[in-house]
């Protein structure tokens, strides 16, 4: 029995690793320009797939094609921000929740003209041999994700608690106008936040892929969760982010485990409303009062 | 009668339509898919148009309604008049129940507490196979008849869903001009001074969501008759995300707004079929462009642009005031 | 001299030319169809999709059926049900085809059959489940294998090696779901009972946790009904377990990405699939062979890797066409009449026998029991 709970226990903290990156990406967004950005899953898959493409396609190593598609998602982050959402400053919050699924419904709809519907896998960055703890076991890439997880968390934390521009990202988001009084450069501090969301998102995707394979419609099912994991936490808190995606992985695998695998997600999505029922604003949410 | 003025042209050319063009496609099939979704968006946009509160569960709503009435006819042999009501009567349980929890949140926690709604409903749906028949459906579905007038043919069935859906319209637009509906479009506004105005926002709210869901509940029932099956697909939160997508693309606090987004999302996959493998890439071009280039939706968006194309004509001068006074109250 | 020749020459093809124009505008034989291209079905939709337009253009190329060309109408419904029944509308009433061959989800085949029996329209649908055709339906048939069919071929080949306790676990889609029930409900006869029955969402990437459960029971097998991601992660993390049960999977995985997905952990794995997966392994003698090197030659020069679902559209369309052949016209009601009639049709998923009591005219053993070796199918004897 103890042995099946720590399975289900490092189950979920992987899983609940690339939740918490999903929604870091949505936290940081949302932090800089009060969007919710509904294609953060697309940013995962478009990581992963532009790796495998450019490594399979262009004979690039690994490593070299993944630098090459996070900086390829990084640019399509900044794109979202430039050609979409800037142009629809002071819409109402659902019009550009409309406009950035509008935006994943295209990037899925590009992946699908240059790679197909296939699903595709990636090699393990260390092997596939099973690491034993008692009777549970964990892949390599397990940790890769883990590990992974935590530097890029640990650096976004640095960012913007220590760095002139992650402070200045901050600043935006808490008084734009102020912002700009003050001599920050808004437009360009939009452009971090979405390409930083970018890398995040692609990285998330690469790290994973190995595991979980990939295809143009990857991205939906990790937005979605990513977006739950975000509010679970308290929407807008980073750090609340990973936590709720921790948490939610956990509480899936868990439920697969112990309850009824069929209704895990269900349950999971039942948890989270009974979560909000009593703290409106998430787990570690600011309560946030009405502007009048 | 004003704000009805819009409310005469749009019976009239619903009526109109199929008397021009018999068993046309676009008119009996497609357009019966449009005037469905229009119902629902109609009545999402009580709920986000005017209450201010995003759903994105409506259609978990809109699948309670058609598997009730589906599960009960072909289950448990009732008629299904009664099982229409079943329907009704469920949702209203669930949706009350869940009215004021959910009611409580907020922007963004709305949102995702809908979501979430929605898609436990359909996980529901598709796990309890026993009843709802699973992934693969529910067939076999008998279709209505009223005093011995069988509703079997694409034109019969335009004929009742039109109908539905002048009655929706009609009522919306009632409700939106009565003393409730200026306290909803108050909600919209400020949630505060409506309450320091003494109104009672958290009933005010709880009913437009209960009326909200019954609707949707209704016009589930009458796709499960029209379909003959339904499958868990119909209901999934892709067709919540795209119901919104209506109304804000229609124009958000305007129900012809949310008419004209139904019919647009309604049949724009139906001519980008043409375009085979780069239908969903056009499909979100489309759609971000709209929501760029008109932030407002299109009902205001056009509005503002005929305003601006005729201002300096007398008779435009009238037009622009129907159109405003229209805006207001519609 | 020349000068004539040629001009001669030109005048006989342009007339030729304007009398193929004539039969094909006037006299083509519209043959619709419904798939699900995009979607979480896609799997299936797309090489039905390649194949029915890749033989559509070799039949035209070919003078097309009685001299007439033959033109396909295809919507992609994205296996969405609600779909399948509008675009089942626009083909039967605004494109007014012949025949319908399409469908490829059982939930999209369901939800259109009382249109196509209410319109009278010859339907050969390319879904699994087995209650499309039982009971028999007057006008709808189909061409794959039932997953009634898959599971008796599984459990009989567990009966042969003395398993007796077996644990199910199955994805969330139609396919799975249906194949889920035929083997819960067929298991007692063939003397096996279930020990586990798991499940997993369409889109999970790790399933340990519902196999760390069934690590824990006495099972002596473990069989996964699903297709796409779900049983190649099944199968990587049934490995990863170190669980060393035989691991069986549906037809759902009849390709070869499921091997170059699951990679070394596919290896031993058995599942039932038509023939044509090892077609360059049947004897010379075999009646399919023939058809099938032709069919896997012809799809893998064109688009990749064969799948046994592209097949079913092959036998869809050339039973649609040989019946239309046979009844000399697109009356319905006689093509109807022929495609009921149609025996001992070679196809890539068997030899076709229907009958008014048989809308699918396969036995159990148009499946063949494949074991994966070397990264390979093999047959098991």
């Amino acid at each position: 029995m103890f042995d099946q709970i720590l399975q289900f226990v490092l189950t979920g903290v992987t899983v609940g690793a690339t939740y918490a990156l999903v929604a870091l990406g949505f936290a940081i967004i949302y932090n800089a320009s009060d969007v919710v950005n509904f294609s953060q899953g697309e940013f995962v898959m478009l990581g992963a797939m532009g790796s495998i493409a450019f490594s399979a396609g262009n004979g690039l190593p690994l490593w070299l094609a993944a630098i090459c598609a996070v900086l390829l998602v990084i640019c399509v982050g900044m794109a979202l921000q430039r050609f979409a959402i800037a142009p629809a400053r002071g819409a109402s919050v659902v019009t550009t929740i409309i406009i950035t699924i509008g935006a994943s419904i295209f990037l899925r709809g590009v992946a699908l003209l240059l790679w197909g519907k296939d699903i595709f896998g990636m090699p393990h960055f260390s092997g596939e041999e099973p690491i034993k703890i008692g009777e549970a076991t964990l892949l390599p890439q397990n940790l890769w994700v883990m590990g992974g997880a935590s530097v890029l968390v640990l650096g976004v934390h640095y960012f913007f608690n220590h760095t002139t521009n992650g402070k200045a990202v901050l600043a935006c988001s808490c008084n734009r106008t102020a912002a700009q009084l003050v001599g920050i450069n808004v437009s360009r501090m939009m452009l971090i936040a979405y390409g930083l969301s970018a890398l995040l998102g692609s990285l998330a995707g690469i790290l994973v892929a190995p595991i979980t394979f990939t295809s143009y419609d990857a991205g939906v099912m990790l937005g979605l969760k990513g977006f739950s994991a975000a509010i679970l936490g308290g929407f807008g808190n980073p750090m609340g982010a990973v936590a709720g995606g921790l948490l939610l992985g956990l509480i899936e695998s868990l439920a697969a485990g112990l309850i009824s695998s069929g209704y895990k997600d269900a349950i999971g999505f039942v948890i989270l409303l009974l979560v909000l029922f009593f703290k409106p604003s998430g787990l570690f949410g600011k309560a946030s009062a009405e502007r009048v | 009668m004003s704000y009805l003025r819009g409310f005469y042209l749009l019976t009239i050319t619903a009526a109109v339509l199929p008397l021009i063009f018999p068993d046309n496609y676009y008119v009996t099939v497609v357009g019966v898919t449009a005037a469905l979704h229009a119902i629902l968006a109609v009545s999402l946009n009580l709920l986000m148009g005017y209450a201010g509160q995003i759903s994105l569960g409506h259609a978990g709503f809109f699948g309670i309604g058609a598997y009730a009435s589906a599960i009960l006819t072909t289950r448990y042999g009732w008629n299904p008049w009664p099982a229409i009501l079943a329907g009704l009567g469920l949702t209203a349980v669930v949706a009350f129940t869940l009215a004021r929890p959910i009611l409580r949140l907020k922007g963004h926690y709305l949102a995702m507490a809908t979501l979430g709604l929605g898609i436990i409903i359909n996980i529901v749906l598709v796990q309890a196979g026993k009843f709802t028949g699973g992934p693969d459906g529910l067939g076999g579905i008998p279709s209505l008849s009223l005093f011995g007038w069988s509703v079997d043919s694409d034109l019969r069935w335009y004929i009742v869903i039109v109908s539905v859906l002048l009655v929706v319209v009609w009522l919306a637009l009632n409700i939106i001009n009565s003393r409730s509906g200026r306290a909803l479009r108050a909600l919209h506004g400020s949630e505060v001074a409506a309450e320091m105005m003494g109104i009672n926002t958290t009933a005010t709210k709880t009913g437009v969501f209960v009326l909200a869901a019954l609707i949707a509940s209704l016009a589930g029932s009458l796709f499960a008759y029209q379909q003959a099956f339904v499958s868990p697909d119909s209901f999934s939160f892709f067709f919540s995300i795209e119901l919104v997508t209506m109304v804000v693309l229609g124009g958000m606090a305007s129900t012809y707004g949310a008419i004209i987004g139904a019919i647009i999302l309604t049949f724009l996959p139906e001519l980008l079929v043409v375009f085979e493998d780069y239908e969903v890439m056009i499909f979100g071009a489309i759609l971000m462009l709209m929501m760029i280039f008109l932030p407002q939706g299109l009902f205001v968006g056009l509005q503002h642009l005929l305003r601006r194309l005729t201002r300096d004509r007398r008779t435009a001068i009238d037009a622009a005031e129907a159109g405003e006074s229209g805006r207001g109250a519609a | 001299m020349k000068i004539r020749k040629t001009v001669s020459m030109l005048a006989a093809g342009l007339l030729l030319s304007l009398a193929a124009a004539q039969t094909s505008a006037g006299d083509t034989i519209k043959v619709g169809t419904f798939l699900a291209v995009t979607g979480p079905a896609s799997f299936l939709g797309d090489p039905e999709l390649k194949t029915l337009q890749m033989y559509v253009e070799e039949v035209n190329a070919g003078g097309g059926v009685d001299g007439r060309q033959v033109e396909l109408i295809h919507y992609d419904t994205g296996g969405n049900a609600k779909e399948a029944v509008n675009f089942a509308k626009r083909l039967i009433q605004k494109d007014k085809v012949d025949v319908i061959v399409g469908g490829s989800t059982t939930g999209t085949t369901l939800a259109v059959m009382p249109l196509v029996e209410s319109s009278e329209m010859p339907f050969i649908s390319l879904a699994g489940a087995v209650s499309i055709i039982r009971p028999v339906k007057k006008w709808t048939f189909k061409t794959p294998h039932t997953d009634a069919m898959a599971a008796a071929k599984i459990f009989g080949d567990m009966q042969r090696r003395g398993i007796s306790k077996v644990a199910l676990i199955s994805g969330s889609g139609g396919f799975d779901k249906s194949g889920r029930a035929q083997s819960l409900e067929l298991a007692r006869q063939y003397g096996i009972t279930m020990v586990a029955d798991e499940s997993y969402g369409a889109k999970d990437t790790d399933m340990t946790a519902q196999l760390a459960k069934i690590r824990d029971t006495d099972a002596q097998a473990i069989l996964n009904f699903g297709f796409g991601t779900g049983p190649a992660i099944v199968t990587k993390n049934v490995r990863q377990l170190g669980i060393t049960l035989p691991l069986y999977q549906s037809h759902g995985v009849a390709s070869k990405k499921y091997i170059e997905l699951a990679g070394d952990a596919a290896e031993g794995v058995r599942l039932p699939a038509a023939a044509l997966l090892v077609a360059e392994q049947l004897p010379d003698s075999d009646p399919q062979k023939a058809v099938l090197l032709s069919y896997k030659n012809k799809f893998e020069a064109k688009y990749g890797d064969v799948s046994t679902f592209g097949g079913h559209a092959y036998d869809g369309l050339f039973m649609a066409l040989e019946a239309i052949d046979r009844a000399n016209s697109t009356d319905k009601a006689k093509v109807r009449d022929e495609i009921e009639r149609t025996t001992g049709f070679v196809g890539t998923g068997g030899i076709f026998n229907m009958s008014p009591t048989d809308h699918l005219g396969l036995g159990i053993n148009a499946f063949k029991m494949l074991e994966i070796k070397n990264g390979d199918w093999s047959i098991v004897q």
